[in-house]
């Protein structure tokens, strides 16, 4: 994204405030305990920018984006949508017209009693959005071309598609209401490489025909970094990085994506041989247990006695980039 | 003669639906110390190749000709009880999903000396010592005190480190991985696959290995099987097969992923939907989806030819290249010296 765009569109599409999402676990005697899935992040999406959101499992990006879409009740934080906050009821079922999800399985994610039809139809009877059974059904084919669904499959079942079909088809049901934010949760991971790439190709060609904006979160960062105009990395709950897709991956400034990119395996032969790997050493914490200070102490080369102790916060250190380090200035000069 | 030779294999499962045709001729060899790659998608019988070299087919499923010989060893036919001393002794898998491959209700110093015992003569106190030894060898932390512990205890890139200690604690000369890595998040896919390539180093093993990521491929195998619908489609060096590919389809799998060099572009998928392997065309496998099919591809299936001492391919599209070329004599040759040599072998 050239820097003009980024001038233009200088109201956010999307802005999150200090968003934390935690989950009472039982740990017995009526006693419960805070998992920390998601703490305190804050970010904004432009009009029409893809957002790229990457981190390993359990980093909460997924929860991350259930909680905008207030799926789940936010613990604390603020979701702005056009500069309106959404608070109430009547808010969340607004947003809910504008903003939709495309989940990661495509065959636990359509209902195996409806046809292809109802599915992508239910959205548009949840909210009314058709005067009459013709304007529907009209819809509904429509949508179907829109993904490359043959409309004469409108019958069928979930279980007579493909993998990539299905995900055609909940992609063509997240259209149904005619959003402009949509959130994808690791929508290609399931399918095939060769199947992966047509349905790429297939939202890269949705969003400039339909304006839409996209959160997309993965965990193949050879995917994200192809879609993204920018790119938020999540660690244990926490955003660490955030900065435009090509910088992320030529010159990653905090160590866990330094390490992040490192690890990727580069489908070139010569490449991969001479990459020299950053390895982690120790796991991830349990997000029940989360470590004091900065998140990733216990397992950065680069981490002091003030990484310990106090949590760096996420600031712009340099023009659109992001990061959460206590010593980013430092190890990257 | 190498380590292990596999000609022709071809492994069906009988379904109430029909014969699936899962692996449709496929022949390759393996040498000491290498590291042979099997890329393909789901259902391209990558997998199912290597439950055949085991024998650990569903019920179903049977080899149905074919031969696997290793160490000059014919396995097909040979039963049971050579196949036990051949599983986890000489040849040995470690699967993808470690969770349902470990054992819960038993510890896992419990598991690892049972696989242990069951090969070697060694005594319970021999067998503890080779576990512990296996652990530390696998860079698991205070092995002694993880002796003790369940699956559920250890994290899946941990999990996935018992299964090569388990794996290799008999020193097998093949170690077949079927994606063992599709499960773990990068970093941690990072340190087994490092683990992998430096215990290859200190016990000059081969590896088979099984996955749909041809960054895997890239980073790990001197060797690379593409497999498409039961069959090879291309076979070769690791260089020859990225840099120099031959068949359609491996073509369209490079185009396919997205690289820093097609950043920005659209990407150029295979177009259409895997086949169905209950309705095998006639001709090529991949003919249907095929951008540059000609009429022969629909028709009959092509051999395998040889582009050069490294690399061999089944795709039509070489013999038109070099039909254009001029190089049809030299092509005719190797053509009808494998056609040769197969029928040398239904013969026998």
């Amino acid at each position: 994204m050239s820097d003009l765009t980024q001038n233009a569109s200088n109201t956010p599409l999307l802005e999150v405030k200090h968003l934390k999402q935690y989950f009472d676990i039982n740990m017995g005697f009526f006693q419960t305990k805070p998992l920390k899935a998601v703490d305190d992040i804050s970010f904004s999406i432009r009009e029409g920018e893809t957002l790229g959101l990457v981190g390993e499992s359990g980093c909460g990006k997924t929860t991350a984006g259930r909680s905008i879409l207030h799926l789940y009740k936010p613990t604390a934080g603020e979701i702005i949508y056009r500069g309106k906050k959404i608070e109430t009821k009547a808010d969340i079922k607004e947003f809910r017209k504008k903003a939709t999800m495309v989940f990661q399985d495509p065959y636990s994610s359509l209902d195996p009693r409806m046809t292809v039809a109802d599915i992508i139809g239910e959205p548009l009877d949840i909210h009314h959005m058709y005067s009459s059974q013709e304007e529907r059904r009209e819809r509904i084919l429509t949508l179907m071309e829109h993904v490359g669904l043959n409309s004469e499959h409108a019958a069928r079942y979930a279980h007579e598609f493909s993998g990539g079909q299905r995900q055609r088809v909940g992609i063509a049901r997240a259209l149904a209401v005619r959003p402009d934010f949509i959130v994808c949760d690791e929508p290609v991971s399931a399918l095939d490489v060769s199947i992966q790439a047509q349905v790429i190709n297939m939202f890269d060609e949705l969003q400039e025909k339909m304006n839409l904006t996209y959160l997309f979160i993965a965990h193949d960062l050879l995917v994200v970094r192809h879609i993204s105009d920018r790119i938020a990395v999540m660690y244990l709950g926490h955003m660490v990085e955030l900065a435009d897709a090509d910088a992320i991956y030529e010159r990653p400034l905090h160590p866990y994506t330094k390490a992040l990119i490192s690890a990727v395996p580069v489908p070139d032969p010569k490449v991969a041989k001479a990459n020299k790997r950053i390895t982690l050493t120790g796991e991830i914490p349990s997000p029940l247990n989360t470590p004091s200070g900065c998140p990733f102490h216990t397992r950065c080369p680069y981490a002091t006695d003030v990484c310990k102790q106090e949590i760096p916060a996420f600031e712009e250190i340099e023009t659109g980039r992001f990061v959460a380090c206590h010593r980013a200035k430092e190890i990257n000069s | 003669m190498a380590l292990l030779e596999v000609k022709d294999l071809h492994t069906s499962f009988f379904t109430d639906a029909g014969e699936v045709k899962a692996v449709n001729g496929v022949s390759f060899d393996l040498d000491y110390g290498k590291v042979l790659g099997i890329v393909g998608e789901s259902g391209s019988g990558k997998s199912v190749t290597a439950y055949s070299v085991m024998q650990i087919l569903a019920p179903t499923g049977k080899i149905v000709s074919g031969s696997i010989k290793y160490d000059g060893q014919e396995l097909v036919g040979a039963g049971e009880k050579v196949m036990k001393d051949i599983r986890g002794n000489k040849i040995s898998i470690i699967f993808q999903d470690p969770m349902t491959s470990l054992n819960p209700t038993y510890t896992i110093g419990r598991q690892l000396m049972e696989a242990i015992m069951l090969h070697t003569d060694r005594n319970r106190e021999e067998a503890r010592a080779r576990a512990i030894e296996m652990l530390t060898l696998v860079n698991v932390n205070e092995p002694e005190k993880r002796m003790h512990q369940y699956p559920y205890e250890f994290s899946g890139g941990m999990r996935q480190r018992v299964m090569i200690a388990m794996a290799l604690a008999c020193e097998p000369d093949i170690l077949i991985a079927d994606e063992p890595t599709t499960a773990l998040d990068v970093t941690i896919q990072a340190g087994i696959l490092e683990l992998m390539k430096d215990i290859q180093k200190k016990m000059g093993m081969a590896i088979i290995m099984i996955t749909h990521d041809l960054g895997v491929v890239a980073q790990m195998c001197d060797e690379v099987i593409v497999m498409y619908a039961g069959s090879i489609c291309e076979q070769g060096t690791e260089e020859e097969i990225f840099y120099n590919p031959r068949h359609e389809y491996t073509k369209g799998l490079m185009r396919s992923i997205p690289t820093a060099d097609n950043n920005g572009e659209r990407l150029q998928p295979i177009t259409g939907t895997p086949i169905d392997l209950l309705n095998m065309p006639v001709g090529c496998p991949f003919a249907p989806r095929c951008d540059n099919a000609m009429k022969i591809c629909l028709n009959k299936k092509c051999e395998r030819i040889q582009i050069n001492d490294y690399h061999q391919a089944a795709c039509w599209m070489t013999v038109k290249e070099a039909a254009e070329s001029g190089k049809v004599d030299q092509l005719c040759a190797a053509m009808s010296e494998t056609e040769r040599e197969e029928r040398g072998q239904k013969h026998e």
